[in-house]
């Protein structure tokens, strides 16, 4: 163990979608918190369903917001200069008025900043909450975005300074990331230390592993690979890994009995052979001495 | 009166944009003087974010009394358009500009409720 780290951090993360990330985060969680306390963040803050797994208590609510600009008629001379610094068109001139388009703001203050009289003050608009919820040794934080927001990685953010203030005594923190290789999985994965890709072994799998490990390539983060629906497809996955010296962290089989548990919402741990998978992956993260 | 199309050329012959952000072009025909404009909407479709609302923007400096395009705009750009007061005409793409307009003065598209 690291002396320097009072905590872990380990971002669950794929690339393709549906691959089995909140699978591994559940499990995983749930094996660490057989002995210990576990942090589990689920940052899939536009469909989070982590909290399905577990029927712990919800502690509390807490209301997210973002800041964006709202009209002053009284003051505005309407020149117009809002409109032109806004560069995603949330902010436009309509001539005789000024209309602000809330889900296009990217909260940069440009227009409320340069307004020289004024007239765009930011004020906070509800984006989502964070929920936490108490599963004994499990803590369960949530992100929910709202219906109709159109950025995730503002709620992300919020998510991860929430962990930083109130829970950095945990030792091992499991980030539930969201699929893909944009803005919101690097917002979700830059703060960890580590970062697990779950993939399957199929063509499209493949692709978008290597899209999610050139992107981690680039800000330098550590990673492993764990293979799920083994044994549905080719081999290449593992090839990858070995050239580009990616961790192979360990497999989950493809296998009917795992799906049906996961779509009633039930852990895999109740099964001796399907907890054996998870402990080796959990003792695989431990090796790495992180 | 003025009618709006969105369109994929310059002329009457040029194929209705089905897009509305991010349409190629805006032709604008002046019923009164006979003479269609055309607005080069390229600079918008080069944008990333927000081309729904910036292209209603340019249309507010028009003020069409009519829109004619495809697909319809989003919900971004049509809380900007609604303030315009105009009527809005959906799916006359896969026709020119000449046929959709000859299709809306006999009544023939499809008129959307904002």
């Amino acid at each position: 163990m690291n002396s320097s780290k009072s905590c872990i951090k380990l971002a669950i993360a794929s690339g393709k979608g549906g691959t089995g990330k909140t699978l591994l985060s559940t499990n995983l969680a749930a094996l660490i918190a057989e002995s210990q306390n576990v942090l589990l963040v689920d940052l899939d803050v536009e469909e989070p369903n982590d909290s399905i797994f577990f029927q712990g208590k919800l502690k509390a609510v807490l209301p997210q917001h973002k800041m964006i600009p709202e009209w002053d008629s009284e003051k505005c001379t309407l020149c117009g200069l809002c409109a032109k610094v806004c560069n995603f068109g949330a902010v436009v001139d309509l001539g005789t008025s000024i209309s602000i388009t809330p889900p296009l703001c990217h909260n940069c203050y440009a227009c409320s900043e340069l307004c020289p009289v004024d007239a765009l003050p930011m004020v906070e608009s509800h984006m989502g909450d964070i929920n936490l919820f108490d599963n004994g040794k499990l803590t369960l934080l949530e992100g929910r975005l709202n219906t109709n927001e159109e950025h995730s990685v503002p709620l992300i953010e919020k998510v991860h300074k929430e962990v930083e203030k109130n829970y950095s005594h945990i030792k091992y923190q499991i980030f539930d990331s969201p699929p893909g290789t944009s803005c919101p999985v690097v917002a979700a994965t830059s703060k960890c230390h580590y970062v697990i890709l779950v993939t399957e072994p199929t063509p499209f799998g493949l692709n978008d592993l290597v899209m999610a490990v050139e992107m981690l390539k680039v800000y330098d983060k550590p990673m492993g690979v764990i293979i799920n629906r083994d044994g549905a497809g080719n081999e290449k996955i593992e090839e990858f890994c070995e050239k580009e010296g990616v961790d192979m962290l360990g497999k989950i089989p493809y296998d009917m009995e795992i799906a049906r548990a996961y779509s009633r919402g039930e852990l895999l741990l109740g099964n001796g052979s399907y907890k054996a998978i998870i402990s080796n992956i959990f003792n695989a993260i431990e090796k790495l001495h992180l | 009166m003025k009618i709006a199309f969105t369109s994929e050329g310059k002329t009457w012959e040029s194929k209705i944009d089905p897009r509305f952000g991010r349409a190629e072009y805006i032709l604008i025909y002046n019923q009164e003087k006979d003479t269609l404009s055309v607005i080069d909407n390229s600079e918008v479709t080069k944008q990333a974010h927000g081309a729904g609302p910036s292209t209603a923007q340019k249309l507010f400096e028009i003020k069409p009394d009519v829109l004619i395009t495809g697909n319809g705009p989003g919900n971004n750009a049509a809380m900007v358009l609604k303030k315009l007061n105009l009527k809005l005409f959906v799916n006359a793409h896969n026709s020119t500009v000449k046929e959709a307009y000859e299709k809306y003065k006999n009544n023939l598209l499809e008129e959307m409720p904002f």
